[in-house]
């Protein structure tokens, strides 16, 4: 008798539990924004699980709303204004770590989603790790669907044959093949616009410093003003004496584009200069553009995550929540991500499905010493971000390491580095 | 006439103009003053009611002489460069096209037009249309290659070239100077328009400002280090676009003012067997005083806020040509510190009503003697 | 040798001014060209060439793309006009013939207003809209337009209206017209120029207005201005697209120019206080 009461409990609270999320589903309709700055060249990805989805959630339009301009520089304007408006979108993208933590997270503008990554078993499928950058102490705040790798040197196989070159390994072989390459009347290493100079710093610095010293920049371990930190910026003035210099004026996708044309020899960039290569320019991976890791960072792997939170007060909740299950299943990030450049994060993900760029990331991924991007908001929160961007000019103005040095120790200080 | 009920209704349908404007602009300038003296930007800026509190004049201490806030002093040294050269710029080319078009042209109609059209564009088509006129490698760096000549290398927007470069820590002096050189004219005029004791009296504090300026000043110290601004050569494709749309304005202002010369002092010249240059020069250009000054004011105006033209041609993190406008919405909306870009938003104003306030002053005084 | 000499200043004369139209037009025909000629074909190189071929697509793309905001703008634009326009004839009409203890002090008080750098009003502004519900939307846009256009109708207005004789009031008084019954029979009629002068400089204003538009618009409500300003700012930027739509976004504007030219002169004059 009283077995048959709880087999009767138990059958409904999993009849319950099983329709929960059917509700869900059912009652997911309407319009859902999502808020990115992937347009354009880089649009391809989530245009492929937003077809994909649509056609899972016929009652629900998502509507794709973008921001141009790299790194989402110009998007990150445009959402605060609509955050600080009252006037959240259904989600939007941003970038694992202190970007989500440090901004939205302890101004309380995000919605806990512990328990959908309960609900999806996410917390087995998703690593740790990473897992731990987009969780405080009161719960996890959005939905990794990338890795990408910062720390990649891109070039033409053909071209660098061409010019009797071989892909440097280490920052002084570049610097000894960059003469040689100016002789022939190409740029060594092409630049684009400011916050790709961050983007390159970010990886000399890891070069110099190794990836024990660059974690210790971030817990305040490390001063920017110790020698070896000053060091970063001597190194980083000699590479730039090899770069375009129309480099301000360029998007990072002409920056590669100088590479694919043959104007410049290499280019140091996010991976997802991948997808642009070989989604919308069409080139093979391998033969039509080559990859290393960027000099010096050989089993060191520099990630940040694109991730997809629930801002508070987000219009839609149910839609948005269902396309939050969309985009952190396998079968979508495996859709995304190779489109993207990209791989997932989950550690489940079908890797044959993959061109084989993303299968050699995959592969350092599980191999390789995992470190966070400065440039793309992993470890240093958006306070330091904006002022860093200061110190970067003090040293393009005056080419003085010392002083640059010291602006970025006081801007840590500033911002609460390693507090 | 006027009975007392219609009054009443007059001041009644004006009062709601009055009441938005003294609430949109006196009272939001008022809580700008109060938020560039607190420290919302700290911690949790983006909060639904963040808490501030008061700080004082820390924002502006800092703006002008802490160590990070190079690029605010930069901005404002790009903004006082550019509002120079886009002012005398508008001037000259205006003064010039006014002066060619006054010598009674066929096809006056067709040229004024050509010459204006720009000023209907919006600072966004403009920036747009220059940023792709001065691509560093294409537009009007490769004109010269179409008769043979070789192709323009300047970089318009994104040159990191610097010239005139000075020392923000002699900031002091500098004022002191120009405030002793501001008496000695002041002095100088009302010495010669016969108001001597006025300008004695100038002329004493002139000395006393160069007095200070070679004693205290000296002894200010602003920055612990040495810290070079300049001109940055990258304006100058700013400069361009800007004087490309807003030069017509000033003809069809000189224009105005020259049809409005009545014909008979020209008559009166000649007879007296003044030269063209002459007449121009002694008779035409002295009348044109008035609207050249109110031209700066415009144009100056103008310049100061310049934000878009900026914005979309150089890009809003492109340092060399930024400016205060530009930085303001970037700090804030940007960087999430609220009370700086409120600080950078009143030094703003502060200039802008250097420039306008006298104007205003003199323009309804002048006005209330007529 | 006079006459030889005269023909010489009038050819140079002619020459400096076809060489100024010239250069006026460059980047017209810089943006024309560019416009119609299909991506593949634009290179810097070559920017000055004429397309060969003319591309008409980016015209359709670019409307396609820019329609929502186009709309926008234009109902932006004529209601801030109007309601700006309106108000604006009403306080000059105060402030030249029913002036009152003060009202030649509150002049240059509400002058001011149009001189300020926006970005000082700014941040307040927006807290204002996010706490009355208006931000994101085009009532708030149009309320922002509407009261920040004030100063500069209201000045207009005021320098039109002061050339009225007063003697015109006083027989309409007389007739027995108060507050209403002047307006109505004896301003409004004479004050046909001074609208249309008020009404072509707000239209291109707020038209061609940016910060507001980039802080205070949700992506639905956006004007043209920041959609423009969106696409030429992005990623390697097929510039046939930002041309195409900076045509499309000057046309409005243009065409109110070159067939208004006469106003659109007067509106500037008025812009710089002397009416």
């Amino acid at each position: 008798m009283k077995a048959r009461w709880s087999l009767l409990l138990v059958v409904g609270l999993v009849s319950v539990l099983l329709a929960l999320p059917a509700a869900a589903l059912a009652q997911a309709t309407g319009e859902v924004e999502i808020f990115s700055w992937w347009a354009g060249d880089e649009g391809p990805a989530l245009e492929a699980i937003i077809a994909e989805f649509e056609k899972r959630n016929p009652g629900v339009r998502i509507n794709n709303a973008t921001v141009t301009g790299g790194a989402g520089v110009n998007a990150k304007a445009v959402l605060k204004t609509r955050m600080l408006g009252g006037d959240p979108p259904g989600t939007f993208q941003v970038h694992a770590g202190q970007e989500l933590i440090g901004t939205w997270v302890i101004a309380r503008r995000m919605e806990d989603l512990s328990f959908l990554f309960e609900e999806q078993g996410w917390y087995d499928v998703f690593p740790a790790g990473l897992i731990s950058l987009l969780s405080t102490e009161d719960g996890v705040w959005s939905v990794p669907v990338n890795i990408h790798r910062s720390n990649v040197l891109w070039y033409v196989p053909e071209n660098l044959e061409r010019w009797g070159v071989s892909v440097p390994r280490t920052w002084d072989e570049f610097l000894a093949i960059a003469p040689t390459l100016q002789a022939k009347g190409v740029i060594p290493l092409s630049l684009g616009e400011n916050w790709t100079a961050t983007h390159l710093w970010e990886n000399v610095a890891l070069a110099v410093l190794g990836p024990e010293k660059w974690q210790q920049l971030w817990t305040g371990e490390l001063p920017f003003t110790a020698p070896e930190a000053v060091a970063v910026w001597d190194l980083f003035g000699q590479i730039l004496q090899y770069t375009n210099a129309d480099a301000a004026s360029l998007s990072w996708q002409q920056a590669t584009d100088m590479v694919v044309n043959g104007e410049a020899a290499f280019n140091v960039m996010g991976d997802w200069a991948a997808g642009y290569m070989s989604t919308t320019l069409g080139l093979e991976p391998g033969k039509g553009f080559g990859w290393a890791p960027s000099p010096g960072t050989e089993g060191i792997f520099m990630m940040l995550s694109d991730s997809f939170g629930l801002p508070v007060g987000s219009p839609n909740r149910e839609g948005v929540l269902e396309w939050l299950r969309w985009i952190g299943s396998r079968e979508a990030q495996d859709i995304f991500n190779p489109l993207k450049g990209s791989i997932s994060p989950r550690l489940d993900s079908d890797l044959s499905k993959y061109g084989p760029y993303a299968q050699s990331a995959a592969r350092d991924w599980k191999t390789n010493t995992i470190v966070g991007s400065l440039a793309h908001g992993v470890v240093a929160n958006e306070l330091f971000m904006n002022d860093f961007a200061t110190a970067m000019e003090i040293f393009l103005a005056t080419r003085n390491s010392q002083a640059a040095a010291n602006a970025a120790q006081a801007i840590a200080i500033q911002s609460g580095i390693g507090r | 006439m006027k009975s007392r009920q219609d009054r009443l209704i007059a001041i009644a349908m004006i009062a709601p103009s009055l009441v938005l404007l003294a609430v949109f602009v006196y009272g939001f300038i008022g809580q700008t003053l109060f938020v560039s003296m607190s420290d919302w930007g700290r911690g949790a800026a983006l909060a639904v009611n963040p808490e501030l509190s008061f700080v004082g004049l820390d924002n502006f201490r800092e703006l002008f002489t802490g160590f990070l806030d190079v690029r605010f002093r930069q901005d404002l040294v790009n903004m006082l460069a550019f509002s120079v050269l886009f002012v005398g710029g508008c001037l000259v080319v205006g003064l010039l096209l006014a002066t060619l078009l006054e010598q009674g042209v066929r096809g006056e109609g067709f040229f004024r037009t050509v010459f204006l059209f720009p000023m209907s564009l919006s600072f966004i088509v403009t920036g747009t249309i220059w940023r792709w006129m001065l691509q560093p490698r294409g537009g009007v760096n490769v004109l010269p290659t179409l008769v043979g000549l070789p192709r323009i290398e300047f970089a318009w927007l994104t040159s990191r070239d610097q010239v005139w470069q000075w020392n923000w820590q002699d900031v002091p002096v500098i004022l002191g100077v120009l405030a002793a050189l501001a008496c000695v004219v002041m002095a100088g005029r009302w010495w010669l328009a016969g108001g001597r004791k006025r300008a004695v009296a100038a002329g004493a504090l002139a000395a006393a400002a160069l007095a200070w300026t070679f004693t205290a000043a000296t002894e200010i110290e602003v920055l612990p280090f040495p810290e070079y601004h300049g001109f940055n050569l990258a304006l100058a494709g700013v400069v361009v676009a800007a004087v490309w749309q807003m030069s017509g304005y000033t003809m069809a202002l000189f224009l105005a003012g020259l049809r409005g010369i009545p014909d008979e002092l020209r008559e009166a010249a000649r007879v007296d067997g003044c030269s063209w240059w002459q007449l121009y020069r002694y008779v035409e250009l002295p009348l044109l005083k008035p609207i050249i000054w109110s031209a700066v004011i415009i144009l100056g105006h103008i310049a100061l806020k310049s934000f878009d033209l900026v914005f979309v041609m150089a890009g809003p993190d492109n340092a060399a040509t930024s400016v205060p406008a530009v930085s303001m919405y970037l700090t804030a909306f940007r960087g999430n510190q609220f009370a700086k870009g409120a600080a950078i938003a009143v030094v703003l104003l502060a200039l802008v009503s250097v420039l306008i306030v006298p104007y205003l002053v003199s323009t309804f005084r002048s006005r209330g003697a007529e | 040798m006079a006459v030889r000499s005269v023909r010489w200043t009038r050819f140079l004369l002619y020459a400096a001014l076809v060489l100024l139209a010239a250069a006026y037009l460059l980047p017209l025909y810089m943006t024309i060209a560019t416009s119609l000629k299909a991506p593949a074909d634009i290179r810097l190189d070559t920017a000055w060439e004429f397309p060969r071929e003319l591309f008409w697509e980016s015209y359709a793309v670019a409307w396609e793309r820019f329609a929502p905001q186009l709309r926008n703008s234009f109902i932006l634009a004529v209601s801030a006009t109007i309601l700006s326009t309106v108000m604006g004839s009403m306080n000059g009409y105060v402030l030249s013939k029913w002036r009152f203890r003060g009202s030649e002090v509150i002049f240059p008080l509400i002058l001011f207003g149009m001189f300020i750098p926006y970005q000082s009003i700014l941040i307040p502004l927006f807290q204002f809209l996010r706490s009355t519900g208006l931000y994101g939307g085009l009532p708030g846009l149009v309320l922002v337009h509407t009261v920040y256009g004030l100063p500069i109708t209201t000045l207009i207005f005021r320098n039109f209206y002061a050339q009225v004789p007063n003697e015109l009031l006083e027989s309409a008084s007389l007739d027995g017209a108060g507050f209403f019954g002047i307006y109505g029979r004896v301003m409004l009629p004479l004050s046909v120029p001074g609208f249309v002068v008020t009404i072509i400089w707000q239209f291109t204003q707020i038209w061609n207005e940016f910060l507001w538009a980039v802080t205070l618009a949700r992506p639905q409500a956006q004007p043209i201005t920041v959609a423009l300003a969106n696409l030429a700012g992005g990623q390697a930027v097929q510039w046939n697209l930002p041309m195409a739509g900076s045509v499309l976004a000057a046309i409005p504007t243009v065409l109110v120019y070159i067939f208004l030219g006469r106003y659109f002169m007067r509106g500037l004059l008025a812009g710089s206080l002397k009416g």
